[in-house]
């Protein structure tokens, strides 16, 4: 479990990387936190040419909140999301996700660019991030796209991103008044990557849930928005009977095959376990 | 003079920590990787990617070409410079494993045997090389599951076996199906144990040097039982034994994954004599999952009969074992299948017994010794009959083990398959337990939050372990593994103490241990004790560390010679003092008179005297101030311990996840040396019982693809899963000559998956379902309940 080896630069600013990225004809990888990049370099998983170590670029991080966006640079680390009051006011699902991120010292290095960028269909934050619709920033060379997190997942570990491309930033919709949260994951051990999970947002309107954004990790090749599980709530409301339900739709939303966590069958019946479990959370935050 | 547990003299008792946990926590611990030696090379295997093919041909040019390479080995290679062996064992005669090589030769009979050997500057350097030896490689077909392996016209793992049986014994006593024939009441059940391992944190790693000039080969290696070593580096290297040395420093976990001999170990030595430099390995985690041996892996159909009562009239036990491609060696992989049939129902008064094991070779990892071998599965199988026995009469699960237990008036007692128990305290561990965890409270608390539709399962298991064993077994087996173990005592001239022992260590603290029973036995204190262990060439010859025997035989010899010491010191000390020696006592590291407790000279008098100034001794006493004694229990063929555990689980019948609360353990181990070391082996223990029965598996495809190859995918259990762990300890007295402790490092692994078990079988009691499967993973609780809804069998709740 030694690293093949490769060059290694660490730029001290956005241009310079993007200049490596231009030149390297897609051999180079991107270093963030490092903590499934290096297990991928050790297994051999990962045999890029160049590593483009991106720690030293300013500003790459750092959380601001500008008008109803909050910006998330890509550097940004798990740990400082956990401190940032910006986080806990205005992002709510984030600061619940985050405590079944991974353990305390791969949160202190870990980066939130770094889980979009690898997107793992279990992770917490791909799926927060398509919950709560965010903006993904690609930089290049030829300047800075914007890519809404439903077009950025496209497959296993597959995003919009372009080889020459950094994730610079995610912008985050801040929560409004009215609006609220549930989180709920099923792993066999804390900090595991989910079995299931389910990552969701509503507005509250006379008791009745509207615009309910539910994504599902970990039970598709991608981060996925139950949009028909989602409907089938609002339209018959919110009792268990009603929620237990909507969740037999979920297998027209989500499709999981069978892996060593867990076959098809079992797989889905955790789809739909989180489901429910997640939109109640979001309930019983209401009941205050 | 006060005194530590039954009557022993202090510091016996008294919980002092881990001497070396400071050193370790500290950054200073020098584990075998931390070593390196001048001119040293490193060496990667390449392995089998296949469960079972033919090497037709295997070109390493390339690779021996590759920047930093020195040379490239095949299994040829290797043969040409080291015997075979053979994992047999006399005492079951036909077992007749097939010669094993360090590397493989013209067939790889599991994924991830070595099949080839490179060896260059660097590990990396290594690495790449390896991707350059090309191998011509025939798929055969895989013999993955046992039952398959044994259908006539199977593949054969053996062209020349005559069939994927290794070994079929049986052991019986009493007219069991006669017994079966009156029973009121069978309980049959079907089990399958998954097939785990040890996961240690510091992965198998060594360093062999060749010194061509004196033909001596020295290794340093993370291993259990370095005398065991030297005896086989030098027999199948064929180096004069006295040329052979094997240094174990610090090792960071073995739990009996660092007890075996294993190829690629053996390569490693052949490697560094052929080449004349020293050679590394360590092994990475792919590696350690896929070469260190595996355990349990066995399908159990077990019969319990119980008469009306509840009283057991017989109990069958038929074994389906599964070892891999070869019996492990040198200790061979009979024992755990042995250990099953000789302990299956051991707490209990058995009228009529039958065991039967089958040993079965396939196309997977060796099965070795891991810690309690065999154990865990023979509590397991037992204590969920016995609660299906209780369950069918309607009787608590404490009384009907009260029904059937051993007494104290059973004992001495032999038990059915021949195995001699001087003493159980059975009764008072389960009155004990009752007791502190208040079982009926508890119960109480279950069946009100049933009604609440809050599913919870309490499960307690007895267990009966065989530890410190003597050398019956390996011994009559033809096995060279020592069941004896020496101690060197030495006063330095200062009246400090330095110990030299066979014992080992890989984390339990039992060179703490030895040096509190020396303290304890010399009169000094434990700071005033430096012990050394792990290295074959300076420390007297004994077995290291398996079995639990630490405590029972490491700490029990350096307690004998820690005494005769003392008598040695006061024959001194009476000349200079022109007093009896029996008149005089050592207390606090000074010679006092036994009587008032005054002291009259110190420690440092007696070894300034013994080694400088001996004319002021009369001329015929000669001062023996370092003394060296050995011991191998012959009285028995193993110190018969026992114990008993409850676990405390909910269960989320809509996910099949089980939450430990938590785990209680009442053990009686004897004599307690120190409670803190006792009660974290014991906790430790307790967590891989837990990991067996909850986590750990180590997952095959039909093809024999390991499946679980990384940490990700092998779940080992993690402190924010595990319960609180109450320990409670009998202290039932064994001979009074004797020190008297028994062994404790695998209690915990003995009896916690039995516990766990009974537990989620309890929390699935109101579903109608069973499980009889380790790992209970959620998705085979899942399963469980769904086929009980389908059966109909849901009990209204
Ligand atoms: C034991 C363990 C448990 C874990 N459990 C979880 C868990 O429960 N949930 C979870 O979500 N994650 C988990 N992780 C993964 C962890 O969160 C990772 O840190 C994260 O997924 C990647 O972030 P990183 O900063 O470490 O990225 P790196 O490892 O540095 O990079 C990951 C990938 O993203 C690319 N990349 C990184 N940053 C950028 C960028 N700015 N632009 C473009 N490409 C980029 C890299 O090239 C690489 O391909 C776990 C990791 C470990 C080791």
């Amino acid at each position: 479990m030694k690293a093949p080896s490769f060059r290694y630069v660490r730029p001290t600013s956005l241009e310079e990387a993007l200049d490596v990225l231009a030149q390297a004809d897609g051999q180079a990888q991107i270093l963030a936190g490092g903590q499934s990049l290096m297990p991928m370099l050790a297994m051999r998983i990962a045999a890029p040419e160049i590593l483009v170590d991106i720690n030293r670029i300013p500003e790459l991080a750092g959380i601001t909140l500008e008008n109803d966006l909050v910006r998330i640079g890509a550097l940004t680390r798990y740990v400082e999301l956990e401190k940032s009051s910006v986080v806990a006011e205005h992002l709510p699902l984030i600061a619940r996700a985050l405590p079944h991120v991974a353990h305390v010292a791969i949160r202190n290095r870990g980066t939130i660019g770094g889980s979009l960028s690898l997107a793992d269909p279990a992770a917490e934050m791909p799926a927060c991030a398509l919950a709560l619709g965010a903006e993904i920033e690609l930089v290049s060379k030829s300047g800075v796209r914007s890519v809404g997190a439903e077009d950025y997942f496209l497959g296993l570990y597959e995003t919009a991103r372009q080889p020459d491309e950094i994730l610079a930033a995610v912008r985050f919709p801040a929560a409004r008044s009215g609006s609220a949260c549930g989180f709920y994951e099923l792993s066999r051990r804390h900090g595991d990557f989910a079995l299931a999970g389910a990552a969701c947002t509503a507005r509250v309107e006379g008791g009745a849930l509207k615009d309910l954004r539910v994504a599902m990790f970990g039970c598709d090749d991608r981060p996925v928005l139950a949009k028909k599980a989602a409907a089938e709530v609002e339209r018959r409301g919110t009792s268990p009977e009603a929620l237990a339900a909507a969740a037999e739709v979920l297998a027209e939303d989500v499709a999981p095959t069978d892996n060593v966590n867990g076959d098809a069958e079992t797989r889905l019946h955790y789809a739909k376990v989180v489901f429910r479990r997640a939109v109640a959370m979001l309930l019983e935050s209401t009941r205050g | 003079m006060p005194e530590g547990g039954m009557d022993r003299p202090l510091p016996i008792g008294v919980r002092e920590p881990r001497a070396r946990a400071r050193r370790l926590v500290a950054g200073r611990g020098r584990y075998t990787d931390d070593i390196s030696l001048p001119r040293m090379l490193h060496v990667a295997f390449l392995r089998s990617p296949y469960a079972h093919a033919r090497i037709r041909s295997i070109d390493v040019a390339a690779a021996a070409a590759a920047p930093g390479v020195e040379a490239v080995f095949t299994g040829r290679d290797i043969a040409a410079a080291c015997n075979p062996w053979q994992g047999n064992h006399a005492l079951f005669p036909d077992l007749d494993s097939p010669p094993q090589y360090p590397l493989a030769i013209e067939i790889a009979r599991w994924q991830g045997e070595a099949v080839a050997a490179v060896v260059a500057e660097t590990r990396a350097q290594a690495e790449d090389a390896l991707a350059l030896i090309e191998i011509d490689w025939e798929e055969l077909p895989a013999v993955v599951d046992p039952e398959a392996a044994l259908v006539p016209g199977a593949p054969k793992i053996h062209p020349d076996r005559p069939s994927n049986l290794a070994l079929e014994f049986t052991t019986a006593k009493g007219d069991v199906d006669d017994a079966f024939a009156r029973a009121a009441h069978v309980i049959e059940e079907t089990f399958v144990f998954g097939r785990h391992t040890g996961v240690t944190l510091e992965p198998r790693t060594i360093i062999a040097e060749f010194d061509p000039t004196e033909e001596r080969l020295v290794v340093h290696q993370s291993h259990q039982a370095p005398h065991q070593q030297q005896d086989l580096y030098a027999r199948l290297l064929g180096i004069p034994e006295h040329k052979v040395r094997v240094i174990c420093p610090d090792v960071g976990g073995a739990f009996g994954v660092k007890l075996q001999f294993y190829a690629d170990e053996a390569a490693v030595a052949v490697i560094a004599r052929l080449l004349g430099r020293p050679v590394k390995f360590v092994a990475d985690r792919f590696e350690a999952f896929a070469a260190d041996i595996h355990a349990r892996d066995h399908r159990i159909t077990a019969r319990l009969g119980v008469d009306a009562e509840g009283r057991i009239v017989a109990l069958d036990v038929d074994d389906l074992f599964a070892i891999g491609p070869y019996s492990q060696y040198p200790r061979a992989s009979v024992t755990e299948g042995g250990h099953i049939a000789r302990l299956t129902g051991a707490p209990y008064r058995l009228p009529a017994y039958r065991a039967r094991v089958r040993m079965v070779y396939q196309n997977k990892g060796l099965i070795g010794h891991y810690r309690a071998v065999g154990q865990p599965i023979a509590c397991a199988v037992a204590e969920r009959l016995i609660d299906g026995a209780a369950a069918k009469i309607g009787l608590d699960p404490v009384e009907i083990r009260r029904r059937n237990y051993l007494r104290d008036e059973d004992f001495p007692y032999t038990s059915p398959t021949g195995v001699a128990f001087e003493h159980l305290s059975l009764n008072r561990c389960l009155d004990l337990l009752v007791e502190k965890l208040d079982l009926p409270a508890l119960r109480a608390e279950q069946q009100a939050l049933r009604a609440k539709g809050i599913y919870r399962g309490i499960g307690i298991a007895s267990f009966v372990e065989l530890t410190g064993p003597g050398p019956d077994y390996y011994g009559q087996g033809q096995v060279r593994v020592s069941s004896q173990d020496g101690c060197i005592v030495k006063l330095e001239p200062s009246g400090k103490v330095r110990v030299v022992a066979s014992a080992t260590d890989q984390g339990q603290g039992t060179d703490t241990a030895i040096a509190q029973v020396v303290a304890a036995g010399l009169g000094v204190r434990t700071a005033d004790v430096h012990v050394l262990l792990g290295d074959s060439e300076v420390c007297p010859y004994g077995g290291g560390a398996y079995a639990s025997r630490g405590a029972s035989i490491g700490c029990e010899i350096a307690f004998r010679a820690a005494r005769q010491l003392k008598g040695n010191v006061l024959k001194v000390a009476g000349a200079l003092l022109q007093m009896p020696p029996d008149a005089l006592d050592i207390r606090d590291g000074a010679i006092v008179d036994a009587e008032k407790g005054v002291e009259r000279l110190t420690l440092a008098d007696i070894g300034r005297v013994g080694y400088f100034q001996q004319y002021l001794l009369p001329p015929d006493l000669q001062p023996e101030l370092a003394v060296v004694q050995h011991y191998v229990p012959r009285d028995q063929a193993y110190i018969a311990g026992n114990g008993i555990q409850a676990s405390y689980v909910e269960l989320d019948p809509e996910t099949g996840f089980v939450k430990l609360l938590r785990h209680a353990v009442v053990h009686d181990c004897g004599l307690i040396i120190n409670p803190l070391l006792l009660d974290e082996q014991i906790r430790g223990g307790v967590v891989q019982g837990i990991g067996g029965a909850l986590f750990e598996e180590v997952v095959y495809g039909s093809d024999g693809q390991m499946l679980s190859a990384t940490m990700a995918d092998y779940i080992v259990p993690m402190s924010s899963e595990m319960p609180d762990i109450d320990v409670w300890h009998v202290e039932a007295g064994i001979g009074r000559e004797k020190l008297g402790a028994k062994g404790v490092g695998e209690a915990g692994t003995a009896g916690a998956m039995g516990a766990v078990l009974n537990a989620v079988n309890d929390a699935l009691l109101p579903f109608g379902a069973r499980i009889a499967q380790t790992p209970c993973t959620p998705q085979r609780i899942l399963r469980a309940i769904r086929e009980a809804r389908a059966r109909g069998t849901t009990q209204s709740h």
